[in-house]
């Protein structure tokens, strides 16, 4: 079943077209892979769906709702979370605070609860911190740092406390912005595991942009190509792998093709 | 029909006067994306320098005139060096903050030196008003704007022909694309900051001559922030549009609200126009919109 | 020495006095703060209580400028604003303190949310000017709506009651003023511990991202300007009923950029920050007067320099903060108790 249906998205900037007539649909509790060259307009889509950009033509359906009009925190409250490409964490806030930040939408705490932190305000703090300590700083393994500055942990940490603040807004769709890009092996390993986990143990749909391809092929159920803001080809790891656009795309026997 | 005549012609003087000062706050912001909210005070030192080498020591207008640009340059230089080379990525905030707290140090500094009476400049233009058909323009007024506008037309020439000129156009546009064409980024910023202090202090020079110089004569500066939003921060052409718009408008509802409110229009009308723009233009008139990238 | 921090509970671990020491250190500072007015004279009495006024209306712009980011230039407008409804309210309508206080803040927050409004459309520079603006024009509002304000004379007050209790001297307004501290201090600090300060900084820290973590960054803006602008006006009621008079020009664009500078030298975003901070810039002029005071048995003239000089102090200390201590007295202070925690032995 479809749980995010995009039908013929254009988006440009000025004169630049970045995404000409895209249209796919993710189906409930997969892993739904965006693969392509450079400015292919990969990112840009997430942004369409994120409510950062906003498409001049075409629809975008979310568990059957039109979401296309709606602001970017509507859309995060409805259940669509985000990390980025470049760590978009909040460098002020320790681990613990910006994790807590994800869960922003399901909160009550009003301005005058949270000037007393009394009864409600206090009740639910404590109920979130107990949630997010068992759901995802124990899974995330992440325990000795949830008091750091977000700012003084290394890379590979920061994309997993990432992770962890997406994951704290409960959402329907995890939409991940290259997860290991600029990850050593060993990092590549643990995040390619919790994504797997992710998607098994919370009955998540996952959308991801990823420029590894050995990771893409291994867990994504299905694949979408884009180039120069166009889809090429979609299908399962296998059928993208042969498809000859694909080919052409990536081995350049396009003039102006990028390896 | 005179007394709008009036209002509107000294309107223009004025406007010309504020656009050479935007001029000098532009430079600075565009190679820098500092505000400078001390330009008032570098307004402020110029004129004293002038008073000083004329009055104190003496010297002829044009020698105490070259000594000043010499002096705003200097200062240009050694504020960029000495502080604001360390607040290049600031946050907005500690920018904003560190040209204010530059502008007390240089209030204080003044008091300090020159006291905090009146001082006034030994005529440098004929006295006698400019006749204009019924028209009458205070001298210095009228002498002030035709060195505003010349100021302002030179360093447009600067802008436009000079090597310089089109290295710190470059600079501005796009600092990496200057830097990676052997342009030395740095200095671009050292020299911003000589230029605008060079353009705020002949600014200084001619708001003294008018109205004598004082330790607070800087507070004139805050003109600026309606100009250049109304022009945009980006644009010297806007900055100078700017500075017209703001000086006709502020002299024509001074002389027309005034007598009703019990004065005090002159300086609130600006912001009046400024906040109405904003909310139409969040950007100003003619600024643009940034591109905002994830 | 304090060595190993075991917490049993998330609730412990949430606490804002997480240890014994912790505790104990505070119950001193409240009880010296108990025994101060029965110890010092009323000049003391006096700088304790304008320092206390400063300490509120920097909690308030604390929230607006240091933790969600919005700069403003006019927040000494606001307590103006505070200060004049106080006024008018006990001059005209009899009202008792206890009440003005309140209506006071509220009359400051709903033109906080009105000069707050425009933060939806832009931010940055622009906003900051914005505010510059709403400074200059209620500057001039001040100054011109004389049968409202007293125009440039001003307006007085007679000496306020809580109860029937005078406390209209120095000793009886020092425990309005510790109390009111103590209140806007805790208040701040909660709001920090819930969703609402944490999307204050997030706004800081990335506006759009915080918008796509699913925050409404128009509502947690105007709300960090409406807490922001009725602790300004809790503060401008202090003010006018501890000074019994106000005049326009008690809340000139020098007094914004004076707030300004006490949560930057204080420390950003930071609660002890602003307090450390206004009690900072609160006492340095006192302190420049009494070091001229000494000199004039040299230096005749010294006391001729105490303006300018106050000014130039005032803007090198806000440069030398900006440019080597970002961070302010509150991260200097926690430099220097780490350094003592395990004083003597340092390695």
């Amino acid at each position: 079943m479809a749980i995010l249906e995009v039908n013929n998205v254009h988006l440009s900037f000025g004169g630049l077209q970045v995404l000409h007539d895209v249209s796919f649909s993710v189906n409930s509790g997969e892993i739904y892979a965006i693969i392509g060259p450079n400015g292919a307009g990969k990112t840009s889509i997430l942004n369409c769906l994120g409510g950062f950009y906003h498409q001049q033509k075409g629809q975008i359906d979310f568990n059957g709702i039109d979401i296309s009009h709606l602001t970017p925190d509507r859309r995060a409250s409805l259940g669509l979370a985000r990390t980025f490409q470049n760590i978009a964490l909040f460098r002020g806030m320790t681990v613990l605070d910006n994790i807590k930040l994800g869960s922003h939408a399901h909160l009550k705490t009003g301005l005058l609860d949270a000037a007393l932190y009394w009864g409600r305000a206090h009740r639910e703090e404590m109920e979130l911190r107990e949630e997010i300590e068992k759901d995802i700083i124990d899974f995330l393994e992440i325990e000795h740092i949830r008091k750091q500055p977000v700012s003084t942990l290394a890379y590979g940490l920061q994309k997993r406390v990432e992770l962890a603040r997406a994951l704290a807004m409960q959402p329907k769709i995890l939409l991940m912005d290259e997860p290991v890009a600029g990850m050593n092996a060993e990092e590549t390993e643990d995040m390619v595991r919790f994504i797997l986990d992710i998607q098994e143990e919370r009955d998540l749909t996952i959308i991801i942009i990823e420029h590894d391809m050995r990771m893409i092929m291994d867990i994504s159920d299905r694949i979408m190509v884009l180039n120069f803001g166009q889809k090429i080809a979609e299908g399962n790891p296998q059928e993208v792998q042969q498809h000859p656009e694909v080919l052409k795309a990536y081995l350049g026997t396009d003039k102006r093709g990028q390896s | 029909m005179d007394f709008f005549l009036l209002l509107l012609t000294s309107g223009i003087a004025v406007g010309g006067i504020y656009a050479l000062i935007a001029l000098g706050f532009v430079l600075i912001y565009k190679a820098t994306s500092i505000i400078n909210f001390a330009t008032g005070e570098f307004m402020m030192i110029g004129a004293y320098i002038f008073y000083s080498c004329s009055v104190l020591l003496g010297l002829p207008a044009i020698p105490s005139f070259i000594v000043v640009m010499a002096g705003a340059g200097l200062l240009g230089l050694l504020v960029e060096k000495t502080i604001l080379r360390h607040m290049l990525g600031q946050p907005t905030i500690s920018i904003v903050m560190v040209t204010i707290g530059l502008s007390s140090i240089m209030m204080g500094l003044a008091e300090m030196i020159w006291s905090s009476d009146y001082k006034s400049f030994p005529a440098l233009f004929p006295r006698a008003p400019i006749i204009v058909g019924d028209l009458i323009i205070r001298s210095n007024l009228f002498w002030g704007f035709v060195v505003a506008m010349g100021t302002v037309g030179i360093f447009a020439l600067i802008f436009k022909y000079a090597k310089v000129g089109v290295a710190m156009r470059a600079t501005a546009g796009d600092q990496l694309a200057a830097f990676s064409m052997g342009i030395n980024v740095r200095s671009m910023f050292t020299l911003a900051w000589i230029f605008g202090s060079i353009a705020a202090s002949i600014g200084g020079l001619i708001i003294g001559n008018i109205g004598g110089v004082q330790p607070n004569l800087g507070s004139i500066g805050l003109k600026i922030f309606p100009v250049v939003i109304l022009g945009g921060l980006d644009s010297i052409g806007g900055a100078v549009l700017g500075g017209f718009i703001v000086g006709i408008i502020e002299n024509l509802a001074g002389g027309y609200l005034d007598p009703l409110v019990g004065g005090g229009v002159k300086n609130v009308a600006p912001f009046v126009i400024l906040v109405l723009i904003l909310m139409v233009r969040p950007y100003g008139l003619f600024g643009r919109k940034e591109i905002e990238r994830l | 020495m304090r060595i190993g921090d075991f917490k049993e509970s998330y609730a412990t671990d949430e606490a804002v006095f997480t240890t014994s020491t912790s505790r104990f250190w505070l119950g001193v500072l409240f009880l010296i703060l108990a025994l101060f007015p029965f110890m010092v004279g009323d000049y003391l009495l006096y700088m304790a209580n304008i320092t206390g006024i400063a300490i509120v209306a920097a909690l308030g712009l604390n929230i607006l400028t240091g933790a969600a980011g919005q700069i403003s230039l006019g927040h000494a407008a606001f307590v103006g604003i505070g200060a004049y409804t106080s006024a008018i309210l006990s001059n005209r309508f009899g009202m008792p303190f206890l009440i003005c206080l309140p209506l006071a803040g509220l009359a400051s927050a709903f033109f906080g949310v009105l000069v707050g409004a425009p933060s939806m459309r832009m931010k940055g520079l622009y906003l900051c000017i914005t505010t510059l603006a709403a400074q200059v024009i209620f500057e001039f509002f001040f100054v011109h709506w004389e049968s409202l304000t007293g125009g440039i004379r001003g307006l007085n007050i007679a000496p306020a009651k809580i109860f029937g209790l005078n406390i209209g001297t120095e000793f009886g307004f020092y425990w309005v003023t510790l109390t009111v501290v103590i209140i806007a201090a805790t208040v701040s600090r909660n709001i920090f511990r819930t969703r609402v300060g944490r999307a204050f900084i997030a706004i800081r820290d990335r506006d759009i991202s915080a918008e796509l973590m699913g925050i409404n960054l128009f509502r947690y803006k105007l709300y960090a300007f409406a807490v922001s602008s009725f602790l300004a006006g809790i503060a401008g009621c202090l003010w006018v009923n501890h000074l019994k008079s106000i005049t326009p020009e008690h809340f000139p664009l020098h007094e914004s950029i004076r707030f300004l500078a006490m949560i930057i030298v204080g420390g950003l975003g930071n609660i002890l920050g602003a307090i450390y901070g206004a009690i900072f810039m609160t006492l340095i002029p006192e302190i420049l007067q009494a070091i001229l005071k000494f000199f004039e048995e040299i230096f005749p003239q010294a006391m001729s320099f105490l303006f300018p000089l106050q000014t130039v102090v005032f803007g090198f200390l806000i440069v030398v903060f900006l440019v080597f201590e970002p961070h302010g007295l509150a991260e200097m202070w926690v430099r220097v108790k780490s350094y003592f925690r395990l004083w003597p032995f340092k390695h």
